[in-house]
């Protein structure tokens, strides 16, 4: 650095600091720009959850069922994806209570989920992975779940038996 | 042999390769004389997840991550001869890495080598060690036979458990309203390419700050550590008594690993894979989901802990563990390294080290989960044929009590044992229980006859501490 030229010097050192101020700025915004281009589809897809419409599934013939007996049906999903083999199927306990009633059980534990067997001699839902048990009615009897089986709308339509089908209930 | 040794020379001044990896191979570590061989665990877990890789991309060949196909493929694999073998070894590869990075926690825990300046290697490792739980748990998920489907069931309803997002993430990990189509394929897809990703990212990362801060040295009582002095301490340590890595501490990373593939490809070769399940059908009824070895421990204290502590334990817990990891360097930083003045640590390790041993065996056995598959009670255990006694083990069995009351050892345990009924309660005594129920009992109120109570009730006070009757022959 000559003495004479300093303010010369300094004019063109700011300049320059301003210039490459500037430019890391406008990389790292473009930069981000870009990742947001990129992520922001990919996040999306990942986020958007399908929504499927709820549906009336026939799950039999009103003469189908015994009037008090608790039976296991299924049901297609609403509106299953073509890849999704037996997985597109859902379970529920069904119990025919008086000539045009009924009452329909998700298998699902209210604990975590895992799937209740009724156990017919013993009017009882029983659910293997921690023991819970539920009465004929869904209440709680004993065990770590805390509510009661939650249960799908059912209707009797042009004598058959339809189900609604509904989100597997997180509790 | 002068050809190959010609091309190597100039592929090496083409690249500078030798110049990049010689240094990096030959750098000085610290003597570690006596505990020398604890130092191999973190590289048995690296070539643990090396196996991973190889053979995941193998399986992944000839997986097809659809809902409705998955469990096809599967069997698939399974029935080529190699294909088991692959199978076989990404599991026992799985039971491997969980092992090694466990025992590795361990040994970085006990010798404090978390502590300055090796603060974010034990914060890499950490995620490491999350990153390969989550792995483990989206892993077995893909076996796709039933317990694989439960499995995203009760994911779901354990992260529903979350406040104000609970549902959503319920919601989230089902990827949609119900277990279907596009369940699987995210779970795969986060099996093999995001936590692996992941996982590359902070493997680098984690070598990068071995290297950077040099690999600890074996603690000593009485030497602490201070971070003013630390570094010039460390380097004038190499500098007196360093010995290359490569070969002279290397060799036991080789050996170990070598021993870690030979186990893993033995147990894959004599053992095979685990069994594919059912199939993923929800509509199959009988299915007992039970997680792998690994969360045993887990799935036994969440059933054992008080109900009203549940879903603070489900959220919290898993968090605890995390901010505990976070916390251990950014709180214990420096000082004292060696066990030896640290004493705690060995109570703290010995602590974790039996919870996951006790609670995996309480877990493996489930005694409160009912055994439904529990047969009726024979002759020779009921003494009788006919009559109220016999009636009432028939009610006994049919109205569930065998699924967790045992009868001379046939039935469920997680109620009472019965064997002696007759010896410790009056009918009285029985008949209230019955009724009223408890806390694991449900009540029976409603759900008996008058017959069936007293034959019941006959059934159990014949249970006496006295030798089993032996029948006639007709009988029999």
């Amino acid at each position: 650095m000559s003495g004479n030229v300093p303010s010369e010097h300094a004019q063109h050192g700011r300049e320059e600091t301003g210039r490459r101020r500037f430019l890391s700025r406008l990389s790292v915004a473009l930069g981000a720009l870009g990742a947001a281009f990129v992520a922001i589809p990919s996040v999306g897809f990942l986020l958007g959850l399908r929504k499927t419409p709820q549906v009336w599934r026939t799950v039999g013939k009103l003469s189908d069922f015994q009037l008090g007996s608790t039976v296991n049906v299924s049901f297609l999903d609403s509106s299953p994806l073509a890849w999704s083999g037996v997985t597109a199927q859902t379970a529920a306990w069904l119990r025919r209570v008086n000539d045009n009633q009924f009452i329909a059980f998700s298998m699902h534990c209210t604990h975590l989920g895992c799937p209740v067997r009724w156990l017919a001699d013993a009017n009882l839902f029983m659910c293997p992975c921690h023991g819970g048990v539920f009465y004929a009615d869904g209440s709680v009897a004993s065990g770590p779940p805390p509510k009661p089986l939650n249960q799908y709308p059912v209707r009797v339509e042009n004598d058959e038996v339809q189900i609604l089908t509904s989100p597997v209930p997180i509790t | 042999m002068r050809i190959l040794k010609h091309a190597w020379n100039w592929f090496d001044d083409i690249t500078g390769i030798s110049d990049l990896i010689g240094p990096l191979m030959k750098h000085p570590v610290p003597r570690a004389r006596k505990s020398a061989w604890f130092y191999v665990l973190g590289s048995a877990t690296l070539i643990a997840f090396l196996i991973q890789i190889v053979t995941g991309i193998a399986l992944a060949s000839g997986y097809v991550p659809s809902s409705g196909q998955a469990y096809n493929t599967l069997v698939f694999i399974t029935g080529t001869s190699f294909g088991r073998i692959v199978r076989g070894m990404h599991a026992f590869g799985a039971d491997a890495m969980i092992i090694l990075i466990g025992l590795h926690t361990i040994r970085v825990y006990l010798m404090a080598a978390y502590k300055y300046p090796r603060q974010m290697n034990w914060l890499t490792g950490a995620g490491l060690l999350m990153l390969t739980l989550l792995m483990a748990f989206t892993g077995q998920l893909l076996r796709w036979d039933q317990t694989g489907f439960w499995s995203v069931v009760i994911a779901a309803e354990q992260g529903g458990r979350t406040p104000l997002i609970g549902n959503w993430l319920g919601h989230f990990i089902l990827a949609g309203d119900t277990v279907g189509g596009a369940t699987l394929s995210r779970f795969f897809a986060a099996h093999v390419f995001f936590i692996p990703a992941l996982i590359f990212l902070l493997i680098g990362f984690h070598l990068y700050l071995v290297l950077h801060n040099g690999i600890s040295e074996p603690p000593q009582a009485g030497r602490p550590v201070d971070p003013k002095t630390y570094r010039s301490w460390y380097r004038a340590l190499l500098a007196r008594d360093g010995e290359p890595f490569w070969p002279d501490a290397a060799w036991r990373d080789v050996v170990f690993g070598f021993l870690v593939i030979a186990t893993v490809a033995g147990l894959a070769i004599a053992v095979g894979p685990p069994g594919i399940g059912k199939p993923p059908d929800p509509t199959i009824v009988q299915a007992s989901p039970r997680p792998e070895w690994y969360f045993l421990w887990y799935y036994a204290l969440l059933t054992l802990i008080p109900k009203w502590s549940e879903d603070w334990v489900i959220i919290l817990g898993p968090a605890l563990f995390v901010v505990t990891l976070i916390l251990l360097p950014l709180v214990a930083g420096k000082g004292e390294r060696s066990p030896l003045r640290r004493p705690w640590s060995f109570v703290i390790v010995a602590f974790v080290m039996f919870m996951i041993a006790y609670y995996g065996v309480v877990g493996h056995v489930a005694p409160w989960s009912p055994r439904m598959e529990a047969l009726p009670l024979p002759p020779r255990v009921v003494g009788a044929t006919s009559g109220p006694v016999a009636e009432g083990a028939i009610v006994f069995h049919e109205k569930g009590c065998e699924y967790c009351h045992t009868v001379s050892g046939y039935g469920g345990i997680r109620g009472p044992d019965l064997t002696f009924a007759g010896d410790t309660m009056t009918s009285a005594q029985m008949t209230t229980r019955i009724f009223s129920g408890g806390a694991n009992m449900p009540s029976y109120t409603g759900n008996l006859t008058p017959d069936q109570l007293s034959s019941l009730l006959a059934f159990l006070t014949s249970r006496h501490r006295r030798p089993l009757l032996s029948l006639p022959e007709a009988s029999r």
